[in-house]
């Protein structure tokens, strides 16, 4: 008899564990009071949506990165699959708006956004079939496939730039300048899919048996749970926020170039890493992801906005924060 | 084992002796870093441009152009060039100054005519000629046409590539210009690493930073692409000017529609690769060499001679 699977699996939580997952907030928000001493530009509503729009991009990916790491698995491509994705995107937008019978700008936006979705998936759960199927340690597969996207742009754009078509540009432009209610079209989506990821992770079993596949293996494949499907699709979800990430990424500067997207990955496994998630797997929490996110934008924007340090330390400043984060949460282990 | 390194020394001796007696067909090894961004995407693209036409000109020159990703990569190949392809003139854009040096050396006394571009090696001896961009100039000319433009006074944000002494020497030649304009301040100057985003957010911050300023260095046209789209954003009218460095087709393209930030540009082209090769292939063809070091001059671009500098088929 085919066993049922387990919708939920008991994950014990002690309070103390819990009281450490505020190490993130704690430092964001002392991070953002001396923001506030250092320079009184900071604390002003259009630095806070600066920060928060170019957040997006690097927090959408690690909403995505979330699901990979909780499951035990790793994904270093995903800077390069956003250039390739660009790249794609706006090869295929400048063809149409090209071509004899031109489709109307919005129609071009809308195939290109698909296409980009479409990539994503595709890209996504090509390293989901290579981890499960090909039995590749993910940290060497997407490697490899770092390699193969990054090289697959450049030679789309002949090692210069792909320049996004300018009737499709102004279209396409406000998805990224716009807002909302006062609120950027980035952040907007960034919000969405940090909800929609924080529901997916705890709500669903889809959730549970990442968390289950992440904490043992062999374990949640006793349990009847379908570890391989599982895996697969984690690796697609992340290729889809790449693709979303990417779709809010063209219009800002209408280009892909070689340098597009590049060390991201580092970025947002950092974003997952101080967000509280253990890179051994088994638990995380998206909320921690986006903390953690914010958290690595404001550093920056902090260091830019001030100048009481040589520009020589500026990565010294971010590295010393993202280690002090990573002690006040010690022992998650 | 003795007469076996005798009979190998002696193989190599004829082989050698050969080569030269037909040395009027130069085989000329070009080795230049791959594509990875624009400018050394405008570079390979020079290479092949100056092989095409080179090639159709003269029938007894060869040119072999190999692309390294790394510097041990870019060693192998001279070797390769060397022993396989039997170059005997080279051209070549070191990836690392330091450690390609040794590499070079033994082919300049395996006979090889060596030309260098753009980085030289810490020794000058392993080199017959070296061909190189200004690098100072790239920022004394944009520091002397913003102090004149300026008349003198306002405000300047910079935007600097990479901690390297390329970017120390146009940043030190930048300032070193402007003292001569004590009304201008340069209010801050921080890294964009010569990339777009990252130019972008750097720039985003210093508009929350600045309520005015008048001009931007941005220092390479990439960066001044996302210098632009941030200022767009903001809205913001103060600002005068956008100056960016090395002439690519976009920049050079604004320029020519009278673009209303970006007026001018310094020319530091990649096609310096096309005018070095040229220059070793017709001096070797005729038995001739090259002077010891040849600076291609970094010219101020703006709208009256911008023609010049628009390269429509090239990528950069």
């Amino acid at each position: 008899m085919q066993p049922t699977p387990t919708t939920k699996l008991p994950l014990p939580k002690p309070s103390l564990e819990r009281f450490r997952g505020y190490g993130p907030v704690a430092a964001l928000i002392l991070l953002c009071i001396a923001g506030g001493l250092l320079n009184p530009d900071f604390a002003t509503v259009d630095n806070l949506m600066n920060v928060l729009t170019r957040t997006a991009f690097i927090g959408i990916i690690a909403v995505g990165m979330t699901f990979v790491i909780v499951s035990g698995g790793i994904d270093l491509s995903v800077g390069s699959m956003a250039a390739l994705i660009a790249g794609a995107m706006i090869m295929l937008m400048n063809a149409l708006a090209g071509a004899a019978q031109p489709l109307g700008p919005l129609a071009t936006v809308l195939l290109g956004c698909a296409l980009a979705l479409l990539l994503g998936g595709v890209l996504g759960g090509a390293h989901g079939v290579l981890v499960t199927r090909g039995r590749i340690e993910p940290f060497i597969a997407t490697l490899g496939t770092l390699g193969i996207f990054r090289a697959t742009l450049t030679y789309l754009s002949d090692g210069g730039a792909l320049t996004l078509d300018s009737t499709v540009a102004d279209v396409y432009s406000p998805v990224y300048y716009q807002s909302l209610l006062g609120v950027p079209v980035p952040v907007l989506v960034f919000l969405l899919v940090a909800a929609g990821g924080a529901v997916i992770l705890n709500r669903t079993a889809f959730g549970q048996h990442v968390q289950a596949i992440g904490s043992n293996e062999q374990v949640a494949r006793y349990a009847a749970i379908r570890v391989d499907k599982i895996k697969l699709m984690t690796y697609l979800l992340l290729g889809v926020c790449v693709a979303i990430a990417t779709i809010l990424y063209v219009p800002r500067l209408g280009s892909a170039t070689p340098t597009t997207g590049i060390l991201w990955e580092l970025e947002a496994i950092a974003a997952v890493v101080v967000g509280g998630t253990s890179l051994k797997g088994g638990s995380g929490r998206i909320v921690g992801t986006v903390i953690g996110a914010i958290l690595l934008s404001v550093i920056g924007n902090i260091v830019n906005l001030t100048s009481i340090i040589s520009v020589h330390l500026n990565a010294a400043v971010q590295g010393v924060v993202i280690i002090t984060v990573a002690y006040m949460q010690r022992g998650r282990r | 084992m003795l007469t076996f390194k005798r009979i190998v020394g002696a193989c190599l001796l004829a082989v050698t002796a050969g080569s030269a007696m037909s040395a009027e067909k130069i085989t000329l090894g070009v080795a230049i870093p791959t594509a990875t961004h624009g400018f050394t995407g405008g570079i390979v693209w020079w290479a092949n441009q100056a092989k095409k036409e080179l090639e159709a000109a003269n029938p007894t020159l060869k040119i072999i152009i190999k692309t390294a990703g790394s510097t041990p990569e870019q060693a192998n190949q001279l070797q390769d060039m060397l022993v396989v392809n039997k170059i005997n003139a080279l051209v070549i854009f070191p990836l690392e100054s330091a450690s390609l040096t040794q590499p070079v050396t033994q082919l300049k006394n395996k006979g090889v005519y060596v030309t260098v571009v753009d980085r030289g090696l810490t020794n000058p001896a392993a080199q017959n000629a070296y061909v190189a961009g200004d690098n100072s100039a790239f920022g004394k000319l944009p520091a002397e046409y913003l102090g004149k433009k300026m008349g003198g006074k306002g405000n300047i944000v910079v935007l600097r590539g990479m901690p390297s002494t390329l970017d120390n020497e146009r940043v030190d030649a930048f300032n070193a210009e402007l003292r001569a304009y004590p009304g201008i301040k340069v209010l801050d100057t921080k890294y964009g690493n010569w990339n777009r985003d990252d130019a972008f957010k750097v720039m985003q911050d210093y508009l929350t930073r600045f309520k005015q300023i008048d001009a931007v260095w941005a220092a390479d046209d990439d960066m001044a692409i996302g210098v632009v789209k941030a200022i767009e954003q903001a809205k913001r009218t103060d600002i005068k000017e956008v100056f960016g460095g090395a002439g690519s087709k976009t920049a050079v393209k604004r320029i020519i529609d009278g673009d209303k930030l970006i007026q001018a540009d310094v020319s530091y082209s990649p096609k310096f690769i096309y005018d070095a090769i040229k220059m070793t292939a017709t001096a070797r063809l005729k038995g001739e060499a090259l002077p010891a070091k040849t600076i291609i001059p970094s010219v101020l671009i703006t709208r009256d001679n911008a023609k010049q500098f628009y390269f429509a088929d090239s990528p950069y």
